[in-house]
């Protein structure tokens, strides 16, 4: 088993009165691009925010762990936290056009970053940011490195994101839904450079994203999450062949399929038991209220999360058997 | 153009034909071309999908159909008559072609509540109230809208309920034509499948003509009966979305296709540039410079889209060439896809 590179323990998030992350635990292991998915709402970029400790201090309520090379981010002191963001963790974030200062060059933002966390002369900087843009395959960085944020286009802007993330070499690149703003050309483009930038600096990503088939494609495990909880969490294949969780189960047959299947013609795609009034109570399953098989049970306590196949195959429903699951996967 | 039309048998009479179409924007130095001799036609009943990426002008062809950006040049006609009249019959003709927008929370104004947002429409038609609000509550329940929510504000609403208040607006007209613009990019996915089963029941109820503007290609083929793909402004293959499933001809087309996550991880080799909006090549074929295929034919000289089967139109010199032959490998792709 390789090295643990994050380990998140019972990791809770208020938000004023309400339960946003509800206790979940995963961890990320060395090298591996771990996906979180789930629908708007889920908390899935809470987890991501908290797991570089962004979040606001007022108004917002952090409990748990998260174990960054052994540290708590959430606990170390205030001038410990900007070294470990950039070197044990850094983020890339949904809308590059917004994340970079539009008054500032592309070059005076990197060489910024650089100088915060090294040691380095300014000279020396400004070298190494016309290396980092070239790793992120910016062509021409020479001349380019002076231009500015609008002067680039969209998958540009996400590739000089991903030069200022990972200049101080993290350990941990969480990317936060990093492709959603982009075309699907550049879409897959950015995540082939993602990939390749995870086996050449051997760093971990977990990668944010409602798209399942991106998760299909990049990621070597899930999590899924509903309502701030963990439902499931496997790895892809397992996830994809097999998956167990009825919300899973649903949102891997809400895919609508690439040709044949279903069209305005002959059919209608499959749209999964409606949203119910999501019941405020905190102590049972969360997508209870949705869920077309729920008990009784399903209400009144949380779920807990067992092992229901091979390779780490863990699901939060104790209603589901593993061979009804089976039988009814729809794709 | 005229033989897009003349030999596309599915267009007897079309509703809506766009001829050799021109949008400029910006003046003297700046000027560029967001539409470039778009041609096409959409019959009563029919969905034709737009699929293209950011700056392909695709918004700007939506924009220009229902007359909210000047074109410079071509003709948009509406049943055979040209929209760039100035009458006021024309202006009747315009209400049976309404625009859903993409993002329902910005299309709806957050100060008025749903009853007021409904009836503003009706209002400027002169509909007297009695039949404003009869007329308001048959579109709240053609898209399963609980008349409860007229009372509410647009932010108390879901994603989809707000795009469903978006189609009931427009509903109210009775339009004949919809412009569909990304009308579910900004969706969950289970309320992506609620609202493009909407629009599929619509359509059969009513016969309504869509113009499906969508990158996603997996909408695109629930929703649509043939597909144009823009580059840059032009056309560059317009055909049966079967037809351009099975056998996609230009190669930005298999670009787009070979591009979409989800056919299993492959680590395929995709040309490193991206398109630019500002950047339109010279001279030539306007894709010549991501091209695979590219020869000094195709930086000379553009290519004009032409027909190459059954309803298939290709701008490519290259097309019926070694692209069929590769065509075969992108099939098998797409039928891979169905393993997810």
């Amino acid at each position: 088993m390789s090295r643990l590179i994050a380990d998140i323990r019972g990791l809770s998030v208020h938000f004023g009165e309400h339960l946003i992350v509800d206790g979940i635990d995963f961890s990320i292991q060395e090298n591996e691009i771990l996906a979180l998915v789930g629908e708007s709402g889920c908390g899935k970029s809470t987890v991501a925010l908290s797991l570089l400790r962004l979040l606001p201090d007022k108004g917002c309520t952090v409990a748990g762990k998260v174990l960054l090379g052994g540290r708590d981010i959430l606990t170390v002191p205030e001038n410990e936290l900007n070294d470990l963001r950039g070197s044990a963790v850094s983020i890339i974030f949904q809308d590059p056009s917004t994340a970079l200062n539009p008054v500032w060059s592309i070059g005076s933002q990197i060489v910024e970053t650089l100088r915060r966390h090294r040691n380095i002369s300014a000279k020396a900087a400004r070298r190494q940011a016309i290396d980092l843009l070239d790793l992120v395959a910016i062509p021409d960085p020479h001349r380019r490195i002076d231009d500015f944020p609008h002067q680039f286009s969209g998958g540009m802007r996400q590739r000089v994101m991903i030069a200022m993330a990972i200049s101080c070499n993290p350990r941990l690149l969480v990317a936060d839904e990093p492709t959603t703003a982009l075309d699907v050309t550049t879409q897959a483009q950015v995540l082939e450079l993602l990939d390749k930038l995870r086996r050449d600096l051997s760093m971990s990503i977990l990668l944010i994203t409602h798209d399942l088939s991106l998760v299909a494609d990049w990621a070597d495990r899930v999590v899924v999450m509903y309502g701030g909880q963990i439902c499931e969490s496997a790895p892809t294949r397992s996830l994809f062949s097999a998956p167990f969780h009825p919300y899973t189960q649903c949102l891997l047959a809400s895919i609508p399929p690439l040709s044949g299947g279903p069209t305005h013609r002959t059919g209608r795609l499959f749209e999964g038991p409606s949203a119910g009034v999501v019941t405020a109570s905190a102590a049972g399953c969360r997508y209870a209220a949705r869920c077309d098989r729920a008990e009784a049970s399903c209400l009144s306590a949380k779920p807990a999360i067992f092992s229901v196949g091979a390779g780490s195959h863990l699901a939060a429903c104790p209603v589901v058997k593993p061979s009804v699951s089976l039988a009814a996967t729809v794709i | 153009m005229p033989h897009v039309l003349s030999s596309s048998p599915v267009c007897p009479l079309p509703l809506l034909s766009f001829e050799n179409v021109e949008v400029v924007y910006g003046q003297a130095r700046e000027r560029r071309k967001a539409l470039d001799r778009v041609s096409f036609a959409i019959e009563a009943g029919e969905t034709l999908a737009l699929v293209g990426e950011s700056g392909s002008g695709k918004s700007t062809l939506a924009k220009a159909a229902i007359g909210l950006v000047p074109i410079s040049s071509g003709t948009i006609r509406l049943d055979g008559v040209d929209l760039a009249q100035r009458h006021r019959s024309v202006r009747a003709l315009r209400s049976r072609m309404q625009m859903v927008f993409q993002d329902s929370g910005s299309a709806l104004n957050p100060l008025q509540t749903i009853q007021r947002i409904l009836e503003t429409p009706l209002k400027i038609r002169g509909v007297p109230r009695p039949e404003r609000l009869a007329r308001i509550a048959e579109a709240l329940e053609q898209v399963n809208l609980p008349t409860s929510i007229l009372t509410r504000y647009p932010h108390a609403l879901s994603g989809g309920q707000k795009q469903r208040v978006g189609i009931a607006r427009v509903l109210l007209l009775k339009p004949e034509i919809l412009v569909l613009d990304e009308p579910v990019s900004s969706l969950d996915i289970s309320m992506q499948a609620q609202v493009l089963n909407l629009l599929a029941d619509l359509q059969d109820r009513h016969r309504f003509a869509y113009l499906f503007i969508s990158h996603d290609m997996r909408s695109v083929n629930f929703l649509s009966d043939r597909v144009a793909v823009l580059y840059l402004g032009r056309i560059v293959e317009l055909a049966d979305r079967a037809a351009l499933q099975a056998n996609p001809l230009h190669p930005y087309t298999r670009l787009l296709f070979e591009s979409i996550p989800g056919q299993g991880r492959r680590h395929i080799e995709l040309p490193s540039t991206e398109a630019s909006g500002t950047e339109t090549a010279n001279t030539g074929c306007r894709f010549h410079k991501r091209c695979p295929l590219v020869t000094s034919l195709c930086r000379e000289i553009e290519p004009n889209l032409h027909v190459t089967g059954h309803d298939h139109f290709v701008a490519c010199h290259h097309a019926q060439t070694e692209q069929v032959a590769s065509a075969r490998v992108s099939r098998r792709a797409v039928n891979d896809l169905r393993a997810i």
